[in-house]
């Protein structure tokens, strides 16, 4: 019983960073039809900008500079988002194959850079002692950084949720995700939305890369890249464009490759969550909450 | 024309292991030195691979993010047999080659119930998780992160050993001149000319009464069986199969190589797989060079990582030339026709 309350809650824990990835590709997807293949580097860009603050913020108590370092890490996820975006992505408007193509090249180039600066070997992060111990619960004793992560995934699902359908921007995007050429006939600036979405990707993926710190205990360049495939299957099994949709793949999934993992044989959770992506895909191609047929 | 370029190329191609100087910047040792022999001979399979690819891709207009995996098969494949079954060489090929047709006939006609983005992320999947097969190794065959090195008393005598590595070289180019013609021939058949109006216009290609279903197949089947040869002739090269091959990143330089080169024409591909090679390959040496040290350290660092050089470029090109290499000879061509 309890191995099985320890199991959920890290596969819990994994969920919020799968949410907090696939969200915004999620999102960017639904809006705009691009692929971005470098969300993973924004999720290192996240890591790594928590990770100098952890490091150089000597003096401010530990666990007030994690607060800050997660706000660093939110905030250049964002600027990179609106960056790319605005200098790169809106070049090619229309033509989604090369935008792919062009996440991909920028991707590469970014996790690079990154090993240029940081070096490829994982770097270990300053942290507070309170995310190290664990908590009693149900018996088990829960990691405090499963939970960190899964307080933090869950308040971003009910602030983007809310942000989607209580402002006027949430309307215009989740318009778009419906219909961007009616939006853009009514005369809305649906370009405007698509870099709300970017710089709200851009974000989400800088928590998530500040948190995966924590959770595995240290970040290397390439950390984003390896999350990036799973957040995939969690976008085309959530269904594209739906942010609720991604929240349910996001805890199926994780659930699945934990509990695979300890149950039935290590190794074999993440080939279990491909045939679920090809069993869902054969089912229902749209995914979960997708609308939209591929 | 085009024939003589291509004969002349392989001309010079093949001499390379008399070439007894040096290139500067590109090989501080002769040309027919082991060494630079081999980082040619990488670059020819590269090539070829990037032929294979662009059959599916540049031809067929179909996203693929799993091209990875039927190299990987064709590596692992090639060598579990000569290891596990102690077959030889050459019919360890041919065998990992009817596995690997076997195998993306089924995960063909499974992913291509997708289209567009959903068919790339299906290949992606399919591609990780013998990636993560392979690293995992829950069978304990195929040797986990180290890879499965090749056996050398199980390699043919004439590409065994450092002195053998201009054979090796002669075959990674029989393996590019092979690939090509193969290509040359499928794209230039008349299903060839069906890839290509599926690629700009499916639902037309359904009009006509023709099925774009079994055509997209062949194209991927076909693909990966070349890719599978690339694959058994790789790890020759590189002395055995490692998980590098498998991973989503090669996949994705698989792309780079065929966008740099210029896709939907075979040459173009093939010459964007040998300039990524040997950029990969060389640009590391190149920037331990004095020029590059005398930089600051925070653009030393990333300028010396070869990636970092290839990514840039690759955006580059897409904002400035999204036609590849290649299409700078039709801009030359179209500038001439305009003056005359």
């Amino acid at each position: 019983m309890s191995s099985l309350v320890l199991n959920t809650a890290t596969g819990l824990g994994l969920a919020g960073l799968y949410f907090l990835l696939a969200s915004g590709l999620s999102l960017i997807f639904g809006l705009m039809s691009v692929l971005n293949l470098a969300h993973g580097a924004f999720f290192a860009v996240g890591g790594y900008s928590a990770w100098i603050v952890m490091d150089r913020l000597d003096g401010v108590p530990l666990g007030l500079r994690f607060v800050i370092a997660v706000a660093v890490a939110a905030l250049s996820g964002a600027v990179v988002g609106v960056v790319v975006e605005r200098g790169l992505i809106k070049k090619l408007y229309g033509l989604h194959v090369e935008q792919i193509l062009l996440t991909i090249g920028l991707g590469t180039a970014m996790v690079a850079l990154l090993g240029g600066w940081f070096s490829y070997d994982p770097r270990l992060m300053n942290q507070p002692a309170w995310f190290g111990q664990t908590t009693s619960f149900l018996g088990a004793n829960i990691p405090n950084n499963r939970l960190l992560v899964l307080v933090v995934a869950v308040v971003a699902l009910v602030v983007l949720l809310s942000f989607l359908k209580r402002t006027r921007h949430g309307l215009v995007i989740r318009a778009g995700v419906e219909n961007p050429g009616m939006v853009r006939a009514l005369g809305v600036d649906v370009d405007r939305s698509f870099t709300i979405v970017f710089a709200i990707g851009g974000m989400l993926a800088g928590m998530g890369g500040a948190l995966a710190t924590v959770y595995f205990n240290g970040i290397s360049p390439g950390l984003g890249t390896t999350q990036l495939i799973f957040a995939f299957i969690v976008v085309v099994i959530g269904g594209l464009g739906s942010v609720s949709g991604t929240a349910i793949a996001a805890i199926l999934v994780a659930l699945t490759q934990v509990y695979v993992n300890q149950y039935v044989g290590t190794g074999l959770g993440s080939i279990s969550v491909v045939v679920l992506l090809a069993a869902v895909l054969l089912i229902r191609p749209q995914g979960l909450l997708g609308r939209q047929v591929l | 024309m085009r024939r003589l370029a291509l004969g002349l190329t392989l001309v010079v191609l093949g001499c390379a292991p008399f070439l007894g100087f040096g290139i500067p910047f590109v090989f501080s040792s002769e040309v027919s030195s082991p060494g630079s022999l081999q980082v040619l001979a990488i670059a020819l399979v590269y090539a070829g691979f990037a032929i294979s690819y662009d059959i599916i891709f540049g031809f067929t207009g179909l996203l693929s993010f799993g091209h990875a995996l039927p190299i990987a098969l064709g590596a692992y494949g090639t060598n579990l047999f000569m290891i596990h079954l102690g077959v030889a060489y050459p019919f360890a090929v041919v065998l990992s080659l009817v596995a690997t047709v076997a195998i993306s006939t089924i995960l063909g006609a499974i992913a291509l119930r997708t289209t567009g983005v959903a068919f790339a992320m299906v290949t992606l999947a399919f591609a990780e998780a013998f990636a993560i097969l392979i690293l995992s190794d829950p069978l304990r065959i195929f040797g986990g992160e180290e890879g499965l090195p090749l056996v050398s008393s199980l390699v043919p005598d004439f590409f065994r050993g450092v002195v053998n590595t201009r054979n090796l070289y002669w075959f990674s180019l029989v393996f590019l001149a092979l690939t090509y013609v193969v290509a040359r021939r499928v794209v230039n058949s008349r299903a060839g000319r069906v890839w290509e109006a599926i690629r700009e216009n499916e639902a037309r290609v359904h009009m006509v009464g023709l099925e774009p279903f079994r055509f997209k197949l062949a194209s991927f089947v076909i693909a990966s069986a070349l890719a599978s040869l690339g694959g058994s002739i790789y790890i020759l090269l590189v002395r055995g199969a490692n998980t590098s091959i498998a991973s989503a990143t090669f996949t994705l330089a698989l792309l780079v190589m065929v966008v740099l080169g210029g896709p939907g024409r075979l040459w173009g591909a093939a010459l964007g797989g040998f300039v990524y090679a040997i950029l990969n390959l060389r640009l590391s040496a190149v920037s331990t060079s004095d020029m590059i040290a005398r930089l600051p350290d925070w653009i030393e660092g990333p300028v010396s990582e070869p990636l970092f050089v290839l990514g840039v470029l690759f955006v580059l090109m897409m904002l400035f030339a999204p036609g590849g290499i290649a299409s700078i000879t039709d801009r030359i061509r179209l500038r001439r026709q305009r003056s005359s």
